[in-house]
């Protein structure tokens, strides 16, 4: 399959292009760049005239629901979502039924994964078996079946000691730690923000204090362990300060936020809307403020959506039984850009954090478009805005905030090496 | 996504009673004297008016409760409605049914009015989002969130025995953070334009920034009750009593509990209320309860009046 993509508005973060190139793909790389290789018969051009051209996009974090959850959705409708958003890699929590802690379920999901020919699929590895936080996972094996990070996805680890175990027996191989900074007993029944809005609906909260404690300990093992470390989902001002000085200092620390607290905040809870139960808690304005900025100044590295597609009935809940998560594969692209767009950045900026930087974290070969790659790209219109509404989402989750909102960027094709997986 | 506040229709009428948040003073006042007309009611020998004659309230009770449910009941009764009292606490809940599921199958059954009491925050707000347009909720008490009935009884009874709103000090007293009465109190309160609201508790009973609701925060009863007319104490719960919010009832007792000695600190006429049930010797020593300055029977008693009194507004609307 030949591919020739015309006309587009090339944006290609890594090496720095930003510019109307053509591309042209063969054998699910690309070939060539601007000019049309020596006899080059396409057996398809696309015309991509006032579109962008980009890398397909990285999501750090998307729950494909299997194994165990399939009623909420299933691998294929997840998939067939996340590129029709324009994601060519994804990794996915451990937070199945079971947890991803045995090579056998890694294995299992990689290649019911790779039979749909659709992204990329990275599952990160349980830190602990049953992600129970008692005893460290085989994760040599693990990484043999295809875990490249490992973590706990929100099960928080109580003792710190298997903490530290977990990050020294990761770093013997190299293996980087991803955790989301959540201090159990501090969090213990809350639900939404210890602010204003909490005292007002009378919901049982997670003070900041809940994110910054769980930081610091997570902090000092990193210096103690020499581990690499990845920090997911920030949500207050103060982590963010947290981040910055150990970075300073020159831990190797990266870390991400999702799309709903780049843009939500306590106060999008409104009268009860389940769909803005997430964790970590939407917060307050400044702590919004903060993440919007940590992302520009680069203390945070990456974008992710978090993805956690729910059924409607367990949304249809007084807002503290509601499960938590909202629907975001499809989202990752226009919420990521109307950032871009509220904060006056160039494109090929915004683009970095959703494509060039989350492949870094993840540490593959991807988020970039340079000759000899598998052709991973994604093609949209900047300018359309779209409607979120349940019928215009292919998740099978319909669960967001974004409900009703105009947003910006509309996805148009999705290749996957080389082959167009998505068209709009 | 609602536009609008969800307990009034679109010609600003009180479509359902799900807080006290939001309404404006009109409303609450309109209740309030509706409320007068009933007190005569309860006290005639025919105490059946047949307001809501031929409608069904459906008292839907999540979380065990007496008082409240009997009360509920009474007042539906002298409007002359059917009731129905549903302990779902044991029933369909038990066999995994949602929330919606029960109200939806009421419903069927041509409820016109839900009384609804849930432990979690926003139930009341859940069910009057997907009930029919014709259906009617109140809001009998959904976890720490609302109470607007009591609110609406309180507020009753202080225009019974301080006449104006305009110029009092209430302060409300003990388990803030856990209170929907203390919420609900706090909205009627600043809407029918009492100046100085305070709250007194140890830090460990407060919400994070109770001052935005227009509040004056005391930690001290000495200071707090210091001129004050209204004295609202709130229930203890027996679970908070010791462990990570208290040390212990007796210490509770010592610094928060309500006693003459301390009632002396507020006006000399200050009357003193409570939602019920009392913990003696807890948040109120038992000569205070039972002495001349609380009027804690008669919020009871005009408690019925107060429901009648949303309820026929609500039916009317």
């Amino acid at each position: 399959m030949k591919i020739h993509i015309k006309n587009g508005r090339l944006v290609d973060p890594i090496n720095g292009v930003d510019a109307v190139i053509d591309i042209f793909i063969a054998a699910g790389r690309i070939l060539a760049i601007g000019d049309a290789p020596d006899n080059f018969q396409a057996n398809r051009v696309i015309d991509a005239q006032s579109l962008v051209v980009c890398p397909g996009l990285v999501d750090l974090s998307v729950r494909l629901r299997e194994p165990g959850h399939e009623y909420k959705a299933t691998l294929e409708s997840e998939m067939e979502a996340a590129v029709a958003g324009g994601i060519t890699s994804l990794a996915c929590p451990p937070d199945t039924d079971p947890p991803l802690d045995e090579p056998g379920l890694v294995e299992m999901l990689k290649y019911r994964a790779k039979s749909l020919n659709l992204a990329h699929v990275y599952p990160i590895g349980a830190l602990t078996q049953g992600l129970r936080g008692e005893r460290l996972t085989e994760m040599a094996e693990l990484n043999d079946a295809g875990c490249i990070v490992f973590g706990q996805s929100g099960v928080p680890l109580t003792s710190l000691r298997i903490m530290m175990q977990a990050m020294r027996y990761a770093a013997t191989f190299g293996f980087s730690v991803w955790l989301r900074p959540q201090e159990a007993s501090l969090a213990h029944d809350g639900v939404a923000h210890d602010g204003e809005i909490a005292t007002r609906l009378g919901l049982p909260t997670i003070p900041v204090c809940a994110e910054t404690v769980a930081l610091s300990s997570i902090i000092l093992l990193t210096r103690e362990t020499g581990v690499h470390l990845h920090l997911c989902r920030l949500s207050t001002m103060e982590g963010i300060e947290m981040v910055r000085a150990a970075r300073q200092q020159g831990l190797s620390i990266t870390c991400d936020v999702a799309i709903n607290h780049l843009h939500l905040s306590e106060m999008d809870i409104g009268f009860f809307d389940s769909n803005c139960h997430l964790m970590p808690p939407l917060r307050g304005m400044s702590d919004r403020g903060a993440l919007r900025n940590g992302l520009l100044d680069g203390t945070i590295d990456a974008v992710c959506s978090d993805h956690a597609p729910v059924d409607e009935d367990a949304k249809l809940l007084p807002f503290g039984q509601a499960e938590v998560g909202a629907t975001g594969v499809e989202l990752l692209l226009p919420l990521t850009l109307k950032w871009g767009i509220e904060m006056h950045i160039p494109l090929i900026a915004v683009l970095a954090k959703i494509t060039a930087a989350p492949a870094r974290i993840l540490g593959i070969d991807a988020g970039h478009l340079s000759l000899g790659t598998a052709a991973d790209l994604c093609i949209f219109d900047l300018e359309q805005y779209w409607r979120v509404a349940a019928s215009a989402i292919k998740s099978q989750g319909k669960n967001t905030p974004f409900l009703g909102m105009e947003l910006p960027g509309k996805v148009k094709y999705t290749l996957v090496n080389g082959l167009v997986v998505y068209e709009d | 996504m609602i536009s609008r506040n969800p307990q009034l229709n679109r010609t600003g009428e009180l479509q359902h009673l799900l807080t006290t948040e939001g309404l404006p003073a009109t409303i609450l006042l309109e209740i309030l004297d509706t409320a007068e007309s009933f007190v005569g009611v309860t006290e005639r020998d025919v105490k059946k008016i047949p307001l809501l004659r031929g409608k069904s309230v459906f008292n839907l009770f999540f979380e065990p409760s007496t008082r409240t449910l009997t009360t509920f009941e009474i007042a539906a009764k002298r409007l002359s409605a059917d009731v129905h009292n549903l302990n779902v606490a044991v029933s369909s809940q038990s066999k995994g049914e949602t929330l919606l599921d029960t109200v939806n199958n009421l419903s069927a059954m041509d409820a016109d009015m839900f009384v609804v009491r849930h432990l979690q925050s926003g139930a009341a707000h859940l069910i009057a989002s997907h009930v029919q347009p014709d259906i009617h909720v109140i809001n009998a008490g959904d976890g720490r969130h609302a109470h607007p009935t009591q609110a609406l009884l309180d507020m009753f009874t202080i225009r019974r025995y301080k006449q104006d709103f305009r110029n009092l000090r209430v302060a409300i007293v003990g388990d803030i953070l856990h209170s929907r009465v203390a919420r609900s109190e706090i909205h009627a309160l600043t809407t029918l334009g009492v100046p100085e609201v305070r709250v007194i508790a140890p830090k460990t009973l407060l919400p994070a920034k109770v001052e935005r609701l227009g509040v004056h925060v005391y930690h001290d009863m000495v200071k707090g009750l210091k001129g004050v007319d209204v004295l609202m104490m709130l229930r203890l719960q027996n679970e908070r009593m010791q462990g990570a919010n208290l040390p212990s009832p007796e210490e509770y007792f010592k610094y928060y509990g309500l006693t003459q000695e301390k009632l002396s600190l507020a006006q000399p006429d200050a009357i003193v209320m409570h939602p019920g049930p009392l913990n003696r010797g807890v948040e109120i020593d038992s000569a205070v309860a039972d002495g001349k300055q609380s009027v804690i029977l008669s919020q009871v008693t005009f408690g019925i009046a107060v429901r009648m009194a949303v309820m026929s507004i609500l039916a009317g609307n």
